[in-house]
């Protein structure tokens, strides 16, 4: 059945969609009276070319490449894990549970403490949707949208009544001890000489979600425990066959995704707004969807999905500043790449599997004569 | 809790019920035809947000209906296009139409009215009348029943009219005539109503087409019904509330109405009562917000009767060769 080559499936469908989906949001932005040229280079000028820009991209990448892994690992399992947002919340509310009641001699403690924070408390706000599916059948897609809806009251309850400091007015923690304040790009890079990342709220919690991305790509081409995630996602009876129980992987993976989906909390948290606020995740959850999809559930491409989607973020609010774009129109992309990369796949692949077969054909008849 | 105050909760509940139950019942429509529909979120809001831009713009509010409705009918098709005609996964359709919804609501309003992201308030033939049904001036002195009458049955837009009649109405195109009888079997078995040698994919277009119709009905109430006017993410959720009450309901009509009414009433008493006291122990507000996640999900694990969603539902229908 194997149609396409490794590269086209891998390559050329994303990048059609991808084209399709600008070619959309060019339409569109023309529609509403801008010009998409302008607003492309304006974009690109706001996001890439100077290295506050790259600081906020950057940022913005860290928190998708967690929500994006998460969403690709449960995808190898053929689960859909659409609770990422719930997860980040709750993986936020560990981040601040570990840097305001533990004390902190220097940030790498409590980076490393602040994480296994966010980690247990994403994966335990997945383990119930993930035990409902694996021993009641209970559809994983629902529970995980339930339990983002639970999150979010959860968390606003905790803030409102519990964790806001007397005389606050705004929902939120209190700032975290400044020993567990997370160095900025600015802080690592900038020398007097040249202020580099000025003002970015970019931090070294980037360089979480890039091991993160190694951790995953062992996970799942490295162990036994990732051959027989794909097992299970590829056939459940094969894999049954097999001697593998679908209740233990389908639990193990989703903990793996909550857990991804929780560290986001870290780089929110820990590392931009240095304490708990309502609704930090900011939708980053549903984007590590359309990320895993465009990245093909492969890390290397949820890492450059992840920088795009920074990218895109970052250059929204670039135009929302400078001209009457509103920052909607980036959930206008971001749909649209869902719908082509995800929803539509078959309307590209459909008629480029006819092209390659074509070509085949002719190959195949061409020594023949 | 005197009798005034109940009636005014009761009321506010059934408003409150209408965009669920409208929702739901278009959920009840795709899925019991086999497709899945997170999206009834996004067609809520592409509704709301064109009926009340179009009636701020005519000053007619049945123009703003249409209007809602076609906009919630191309999201549909979108819908279908994707899981019926590609067979592209249904929930992923589902959650970049929520997106698209969100995304395009905003930014057409931006562009066409400049107030960052909402309609202007309507006013006069901008929204729906409430009607009073016949005789509830001279029945409101009657004791108890007066005032049920005239408070809480009569008094509503004809959209709120138009839902719960939508119940019954429902209950007899699924179960009364041959079409629902097709339409539920295309959720159960496509093979076998393939093999009949009717269409699935026209059956199942029908039933998505039914389901834009009626969020476009729920999306129109909220923007000009109960509330005067879009604003940005007005549908809070209710989406999602509406598929919880569709679970709920195990996909019944009949239950559809009481789950809806149910969530309805959480809501009505969240948004008058800030934080219950039951002597001593005061329910949060927030929890009356989670309330139907809670109990949706209570259903799903099946501890209180297992709701079990139609078989052939999420699975687009190969022909066989």
């Amino acid at each position: 059945m194997d149609r396409m080559p490794a590269w086209a499936d891998a390559i050329l469908v994303p990048l059609i969609s991808l084209l399709l989906a600008a070619l959309l949001s060019a339409l569109v932005i023309l529609a509403i009276g801008e010009n998409p040229v302008e607003a492309f280079r304006l974009m690109v000028d706001g996001a890439l070319m100077r290295s506050t820009g790259w600081g906020y991209t950057l940022y913005y990448a860290t928190n998708f490449i967690f929500t994006g892994l998460a969403v690709s690992v449960a995808f190898h399992a053929r689960l859909f894990n659409i609770g990422g947002e719930g997860q980040a919340t709750l993986g936020g509310l560990g981040v601040a549970l570990v840097c305001l009641y533990l004390p902190w001699p220097h940030w790498t403690l409590a980076l490393l403490g602040a994480s296994l924070g966010a980690a247990l408390f994403g994966a335990l706000w997945a383990l119930i949707p993930a035990w409902l599916q694996a021993k009641r059948g209970s559809h994983i897609v629902i529970t995980t949208i339930m339990f983002n809806f639970i999150a979010a009251a959860f968390l606003n309850y905790l803030l409102v009544n519990l964790m806001k400091p007397a005389g606050q007015m705004d929902p939120a923690t209190e700032i975290f001890p400044a020993a567990t304040h997370l160095p900025t790009f600015q802080d690592m890079f900038a020398t007097e000489a040249s202020p580099l990342f000025r003002g970015a709220p970019g931090n070294v919690t980037f360089f979480l979600a890039l091991l993160a991305c190694v951790a995953v790509w062992l996970l799942i081409w490295r162990t036994r425990l990732g051959y027989e995630i794909r097992a299970l996602g590829h056939s459940e009876s094969a894999a049954r066959y097999a001697g593998i129980s679908p209740v233990r992987i389908i639990v193990i993976t989703m903990l793996i995704s909550g857990a991804l989906a929780g560290l986001m909390g870290v780089n929110t948290a820990m590392g931009e707004a240095e304490r708990l606020v309502l609704n930090a995740t900011e939708g980053a959850g549903f984007i590590g969807i359309a990320v895993a999809l465009m990245g093909r559930n492969h890390p290397f491409g949820v890492f450059l999905a992840a920088i795009l989607f920074g990218f895109l973020y970052q250059g929204g609010a670039e135009l929302a500043l400078w001209t009457s774009i509103p920052r909607e129109l980036i959930v206008v992309i971001q749909a649209l790449v869902i719908l082509f990369t995800g929803a539509l796949d078959n309307m590209v692949r459909m008629p480029l599997e006819r092209v390659f077969a074509a070509r085949r054909r002719r190959a195949r008849r061409t020594p023949a004569e | 809790m005197d009798f005034a105050t109940l009636l005014q909760v009761l009321d506010s509940t059934v408003r409150l019920a209408t965009p669920l139950l409208l929702a739901c019942l278009a959920g009840l429509f795709s899925e019991r035809s086999g497709i899945f529909d997170i999206g009834l979120e996004g067609k809520m809001l592409v509704a709301a947000f064109f009926s009340a831009a179009i009636a701020a713009a005519t000053g007619s509010v049945w123009l703003g209906l249409l209007a809602g409705i076609a906009a919630s009918l191309v999201l549909s098709g979108i819908h279908g296009l994707a899981s019926i005609t590609f067979r592209g996964n249904q929930l992923i359709s589902g959650v970049a139409i929520n997106f698209l919804a969100a995304g395009l609501s905003v930014l057409i309003a931006q562009d066409w009215f400049g107030q960052g992201g909402r309609t202007p308030s309507l006013v006069g033939g901008g929204r729906w009348d409430n009607i009073t049904l016949p005789l509830a001036e001279t029945l409101s002195g009657v004791p108890v029943i007066g005032p049920i009458y005239a408070e809480l049955i009569s008094g509503h837009s004809i959209l709120v009219y138009v839902a719960f009649l939508m119940v019954p109405l429902t209950w007899w195109i699924l179960f009364r005539t041959r079409f629902g009888l097709r339409l539920r079997a295309v959720g159960e078995a496509p093979e076998a109503v393939d093999t009949a040698g009717v269409s699935v994919v026209g059956l199942r277009y029908a039933a998505v087409g039914i389901c834009g119709l009626l969020c476009g009905l729920a999306g129109s109430y909220l923007a000009t019904g109960l509330q005067a006017g879009f604003v940005k993410d007005m549908t809070a959720g209710r989406g999602y509330i509406a598929l919880a009450a569709l679970i709920f309901a195990k996909w019944r009509p009949w239950h559809a109405l009481g789950a809806c009414l149910l969530f309805g009433l959480l809501q009505a008493v969240a948004l008058r009562y800030q934080n219950i006291d039951l002597g001593g122990l005061t329910i949060p507000v927030q929890v009356m917000d989670a309330l139907p996640y809670i109990l949706t999900v209570v259903i799903l694990a099946g501890f209180v009767g297992k709701a079990i969603p139609p078989r052939a539902g999420g699975e687009p229908y190969v022909k066989e060769r």
